[in-house]
């Protein structure tokens, strides 16, 4: 016999692996108690004091409104920074579906605890159990707060709130306003905003992107996040920008795949520039793919656009059976058609979660059974629902979404089936943040999307928002006062040689770019890169794929730097250049997602492994493994990888069934 | 299908602008409006020009970010936002002319961009309600009577676009405002800053620039939300009570 | 401007009713005319109910057409014209659904205020006069109405009180929050209004079309 060498993890081909990283702040105690003391025992500041501890909060969605407009209230001086015309456009405009809360208004058996437990568990265990719980237990907050702001949530004759269920838990604790949930949430902390703004203790830069975080040794030489290089989107003008903080709530990544729900501006550029500067990037390849989606229906095709989940409790899907049937779906006979959900998974039937409907659709399509325009999507067929409850009572019910999918097709869902293909939708992953909200750096605090929390692998509908909302309203004012208590630290001139050198850097990169003058557009890359993110790092993974997604986007980000053309100049509206510099940083982002998705050689959540499934085809993590966040460290070569063990006290580590 | 677009081409604030035709060929009538700008920004691209600026982010008719004026109609000829026009709207062979808001409140920035921060300074001027975090009662403390927050909710669903302005034949943000004041006015929550709320915003929306209104109702026919016109007389209402009382 | 505007309307309103004793005959309508002098007298002076009437019309004239020139040179500049053009298309210049009457508020303002004076210049005893002086008001209303061009004239100029008052009317309710519909066109008020404006503008017009046209008076 010859003597094994010690495992190792064909990703290692591309990173180095570094020590295990705690999280310092992590509490302690029995956990409904761990939020509280962790307040009691943050620092706090006198409010004469507040006005001259200065924050910059990068992005004005859900998490970023909230948290300048709560540390405006407080009496901080906070400036507020987004990449759009108005606030009010933030990528949490777009959100549909709705807001969970542990308020048991259902008397249905919902709790502070069950929330958490959903949480954790529909996170496929790969996220802290203190940080859902406390979330779950601000989420109650969040409701009280936005009905005092006068966010119409949907009510109940009586004039009390009213709920739906959603994504497969089995209480009713989703609040929400329509389809429109997102909107009328942000409007909500919007207005807070707005309100600060008139009130002088916040200070709003719309149409300021910011390319480069500042990082300042103070007096002991720890090293501090204390300000941000932004670009002036209309004059171009390179600005500097020092706080004694620095918020990042820049919103999720998902437009690596060029195609997702985001909005079209999504991007990674400010957490990739801080992850540059040194913050952990964790788990950047746990993305969610949303199974009911608008399919492409063309390569012109910009973005994707999301039709509630709950379609599926009425509709049911299928393809044809025969391959090559290309009758209209009306003409093919019930017994020539495969509703393919109901047949694998009798329990859940059309009703399995996300991942799971997910990749199912995506089998059927890879084995050229799919419907529509390059045979990319199946058929959502409401023709039994029809005829069971009648069509007012789809039209009632759904009118809203058919309108969205005839507006957006040309065709008729009430005659004939919708296809439907999934899309990507949201990124677990970001930077890496402990108890606190702050990332490994010091001074850099991480809210909402960005930051990787919460979450694990895998996020339950109606999620993101409560997040947002907790971290923006209830735990950044905390956690970033007992921060700034240490404030306000020695103010960093403009000249400051870690100014001038971030500054150097962001209009190098710029006049790079301007300079190439090749022979490609901007989109072009982006589309190419996001095909391969879309083939190898998308709903199923391989070793193989993985491999060779890298060399191809490392090959084609030297042909970016070598061919790109970006027109005109930097000292003007320029949606080209802003396009190209974001590409540029989704190269790199993407490179460490595949490197990610490789190291995790495990199905969790919504990474699928294919060589990690069990016998009839189902995702089969591997806890004692990795049960790790995987915090990543940049590095000019490599990157390094560090571990952050999981371990769960409280509920209990099980696989998920849906059979 | 092949068109012909004309656009409004502007360099900056400072330029006088322009129209310019550009032929589009191969369009596909499931293209939206702006994927179709998209490619013929590739064309511009490649041929060394300057691709035409336009604002767009959701591309789901949700953000109010997109929005030009069509053929002489704000977002076109259809009720939706541009980014949800589709091509098949348009026959092969059309002559689309393409403009930016006209407003002397939203200065064009470039092409088709303009700068509609005065809608966020309406906002500042009172459009919200005073409720600092922490400060909130439990939610089910305050029914709201059905009704009343559907109301309210059809209200509050602007998004901020500013079409009410392109198609106003006077330039005024009443709807936006109104939209907003009848959000707001119309839950208890709302009460105690009606008078200032309305009184401010209209101060705000005067000192913008915006025009008065005449009530010609072109800003509901064109808002893509379908923001109703009696908000206008509702604002109009909570006005003259304010006034009355002598609050201004 | 609506309250203005709505004072005008309501006096247009008993004028038109008044004249319709035209058709009465001479003496019932001179008669009439001349007790309009005496109203509320012995508490009011003689005329002076009339003169305090003047008095309001011409104000709210005054005060309407100043706000009108105010909001007229406001609403230019808010509509951020290029040139002399807002818009470069000749496509949709009616938009959505812009009424003829609400495109014509402002000139046909300008050509209602040449008609007022023009209107009141007429009517002052025995100074224009057109078709020849007389004591009698009834006859000066005969003689001058018997003109095809004052007829022309009263026409060009009451059918642009019918527009203006088919917007103005609506217009004016929803100013002071009376507009309960969610568009202009399915409003109730958009049909009073227009209804208005035909019985007024057809009010006023019987009396000229009927000396004219059917002889009626001489
Ligand atoms: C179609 C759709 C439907 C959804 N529905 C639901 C739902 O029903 N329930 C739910 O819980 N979640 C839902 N989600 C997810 C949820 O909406 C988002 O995760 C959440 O809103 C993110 O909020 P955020 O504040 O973190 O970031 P965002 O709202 O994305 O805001 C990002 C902000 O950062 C700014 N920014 C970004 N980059 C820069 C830069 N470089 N410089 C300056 N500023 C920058 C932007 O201007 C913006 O203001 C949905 C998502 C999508 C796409
Ligand atoms: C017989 C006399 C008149 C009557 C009864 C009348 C009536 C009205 C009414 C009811 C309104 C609507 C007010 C509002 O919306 O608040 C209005 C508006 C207006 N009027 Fe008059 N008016 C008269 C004369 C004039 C004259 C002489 C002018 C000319 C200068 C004029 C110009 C305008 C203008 C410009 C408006 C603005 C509203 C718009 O554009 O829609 N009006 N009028
Ligand atoms: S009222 Fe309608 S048209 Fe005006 S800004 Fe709001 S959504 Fe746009
Ligand atoms: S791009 Fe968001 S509404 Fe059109």
């Amino acid at each position: 016999m010859t003597i094994t060498e010690p495992y190792k993890n064909p990703s290692e081909q591309f990173h180095a692996v570094g020590e295990d990283i705690v999280d310092l702040k992590a509490p302690s105690g029995p956990i409904e108690k761990r939020w509280d003391d962790r307040k009691f025992n943050a620092k706090l500041v006198n409010p004469a004091n507040r006005r001259k501890l200065s924050v910059l909060v990068v992005g004005t969605g859900l998490a970023g409104a909230s948290a300048a407009a709560t540390l405006g209230e407080a009496g901080y001086h906070v400036r507020s920074f987004c990449y759009q015309d108005s606030p009010r456009r933030a990528h949490s405009i777009a959100a549909q579906g709705g807001i969970n809360a542990a308020k048991n208004y259902r008397n249905d058996g919902d709790s502070i605890y069950r929330l958490f437990y959903d949480t954790v568990k529909g996170g496929d265990f790969r996220a802290r159990e203190s940080n859902v719980y406390r979330l779950a237990q601000v989420s109650v907050n969040i409701i009280d707060q936005c009905v005092a702001q006068g966010v119409p949530f949907a009510r109940e004759y009586g004039g009390l709130l009213d709920n739906r269920s959603f994504g497969g838990v089995q209480v009713s604790r989703t609040f929400y306003a329509r389809g429109q949930t997102g909107q009328q949430l942000l409007i909500g902390a919007y207005q807070a905003l707005e309100r600060q703004i008139a009130a002088g203790t916040v200070e709003m830069n719309t149409r300021h992107e910011m390319l480069e975080l500042i990082m300042v040794p103070d007096a002991n030489g720890v090293e501090r996040a204390r300000g941000i290089i932004v670009r002036d989107m209309v004059t171009g003008e390179i600005e500097t920008h020092t706080a004694d903080a620095v918020v990042l709530a820049s919103g999720g990544y998902g437009n690596v795949f060029f195609l997702s729900t985001n909005a079209m501006g999504c991007n990674t550029t400010a957490t990739w520039r801080a992850h540059r500067k040194g913050a952990y990037f964790a788990n950047p390849c746990y993305t969610q793919i949303h199974p009911t989606c608008i399919p492409v229906s063309g390569d012109y095709q910009s973005k994707l656009t999301l039709m509630s989940e709950s379609l599926r409790n009425d509709g049911r899907i299928w393809v044809p059976a025969k391959l090559g049937d290309d009758r209209v779906a009306s003409q093919i006979p019930e017994d020539e058609r495969d509703y393919y959900l109901e047949r694998i998974y009798p329990a859940f039937g059309n009703l399995v979660p996300r991942d799971i409907a997910s990749r199912a659709a995506k089998y059927q399509c890879d084995a050229g059974k799919g419907v529509g325009p390059g045979g990319l999507g199946v058929y959502l067929d409401f023709a039994d629902a029809i005829e069971r409850l009648g069509r007012p009572a789809v039209e009632a019910k759904y009118g809203n979404l058919f309108d969205m999918y005839a507006q957006i097709t040309g065709e008729d869902p009430y005659s004939e089936p919708m296809r439907i293909y999934p899309a990507v939708h949201y990124t677990m992953g970001g930077l890496w943040v402990d108890y606190d909200l702050q990332s490994n750096l010091t001074g850099l605090f991480v809210a909402g999307e960005a930051n990787f929390s919460e979450h694990g692998a895998n996020r339950l509908g109606a999620s993101a928002l409560m997040q947002g909302l907790a971290d923006g309203y209830f735990v950044l004012p905390y956690t970033l006062a007992n921060y700034l208590a240490d404030g306000p630290y020695e103010k960093v001139a403009d000249d400051h040689p870690a100014v001038l050198e971030a500054k150097a850097a962001v209009e190098n990169r710029i006049s790079t770019l301007l300079s190439i003058n090749g022979t490609r557009t901007v989109d072009s890359y982006h589309k190419e890169l996001g095909q391969i993110m879309w083939d190898y790092c998308g709903m199923e993974r391989t070793e193989e794929g993985l491999t060779k997604a890298i060399g191809m986007i490392r090959d084609l980000k030297t042909d970016f730097w070598a061919n790109v053309k970006v027109t005109g100049v930097n000292e003007e509206l320029n949606q080209t250049l802003e396009r190209a510099g974001r590409v540029a940083d989704f190269f790199e982002l993407g490179e460490l997602m595949c490197i990610d998705a490789l190291n995790r050689r495990e199905s969790c959540g919504g990474h699928f492994r294919a060589e990690s499934q069990t016998e009839d085809g189902e995702a089969l993590r591997h806890d004692d493994e990795f049960a790790y966040v995987s915090a990543w460290e940049f590095g000019d070569k490599q990157p390094t990888l560090h571990k952050e063990p999981l371990e769960y006290e409280y509920v209990e580590m099980k696989s998920r069934s849906y059979k | 299908m092949n068109i012909t677009v004309r656009v409004w081409r502007q360099k900056n604030a400072d330029d006088k602008g322009k129209m310019v035709t550009y032929g589009v060929e191969n369009v596909s009538e499931h293209m939206s409006f702006l994927e179709m700008l998209d490619v013929l920004n590739e064309q511009l691209t490649l041929s060394g020009d300057d691709p035409i600026a336009f604002d767009h982010d959701c591309r789901e008719g949700i953000c109010g970010a997109c929005g030009v004026v069509i053929n002489g109609q704000a977002h076109g000829p259809q009720t939706t936002t541009t980014c949800q026009l589709h091509m098949r709207s348009f026959e092969d062979g059309a002559v689309i002319d393409i403009e930016p808001w006209r407003a002397g409140a939203f200065p064009v920035v470039k092409d088709l961009v303009v700068d509609r921060s005065a809608f966020d300074r309406i906002i500042q001027a009172g459009g919200f309600i005073s409720a600092p975090t922490g400060s909130a009662p439990e939610a089910n403390n305050l029914p709201v009577p059905k009704e009343d927050a559907d109301h309210a909710f059809e209200s509050a669903t602007c998004i901020g676009c500013g079409a009410c302005v392109a198609a106003c034949p006077n330039g005024s943000g009443m709807l936006f405002t109104a939209a907003k004041i009848t959000h707001l006015g119309l839950l208890p929550q709302g009460q105690p800053e009606r008078d200032s709320r309305v009184i401010g915003m209209i101060e705000q929306h005067d000192h913008e620039g915006f025009g008065g209104c005449t009530n010609i109702g072109e800003c509901t026919a064109s808002c893509p939300k379908g923001i109703p016109l009696d908000t206008i007389s509702r604002l109009n209402r909570d006005l003259l009570g304010a006034l009355a009382k002598g609050k201004a | 401007m609506a309250v203005s505007g709505l004072i005008m309307l309501g006096y247009l309103l008993v004028h038109a009713y008044g004249n319709l004793k035209f058709f009465q005959g001479p003496e019932k309508f001179d008669s009439y005319l001349e007790g309009l002098d005496d109203i509320l007298y012995p508490y009011l002076p003689h005329e002076g109910a009339l003169w305090i009437l003047r008095v309001v019309l011409v104000g709210a004239l005054v005060v309407h057409v100043y706000a009108a020139i105010t909001l007229w040179r406001r609403n230019k500049v808010a509509a951020g014209y290029v040139g002399n053009t807002r818009y470069q298309t000749k496509q949709n210049k009616t938009g959505y659904q812009r009424s003829y009457a609400s495109f014509t508020m402002r000139w046909g303002g300008i050509i209602l205020l040449l008609f007022i004076i023009g209107h009141v210049a007429q009517m002052l005893p025995n100074w224009l006069s057109p078709g020849g002086a007389s004591d009698s008001k009834y006859e000066r209303v005969v003689n001058g109405f018997e003109l095809w061009w004052v007829v022309l004239l009263y026409t060009i100029g009451l059918v642009a009180v019918g527009f203006h008052l088919a917007h103005g009317f609506w217009s004016a309710l929803t100013t002071l929050g009376q507009n309960h519909s969610s568009t202009r066109r399915s409003s109730r008020i958009t049909a009073v209004s227009i209804g208005l404006a035909v019985l007024i503008a057809g009010g006023f017009l019987t009396v000229p079309f009927a000396i004219f046209f059917f002889g009626a008076g001489s």
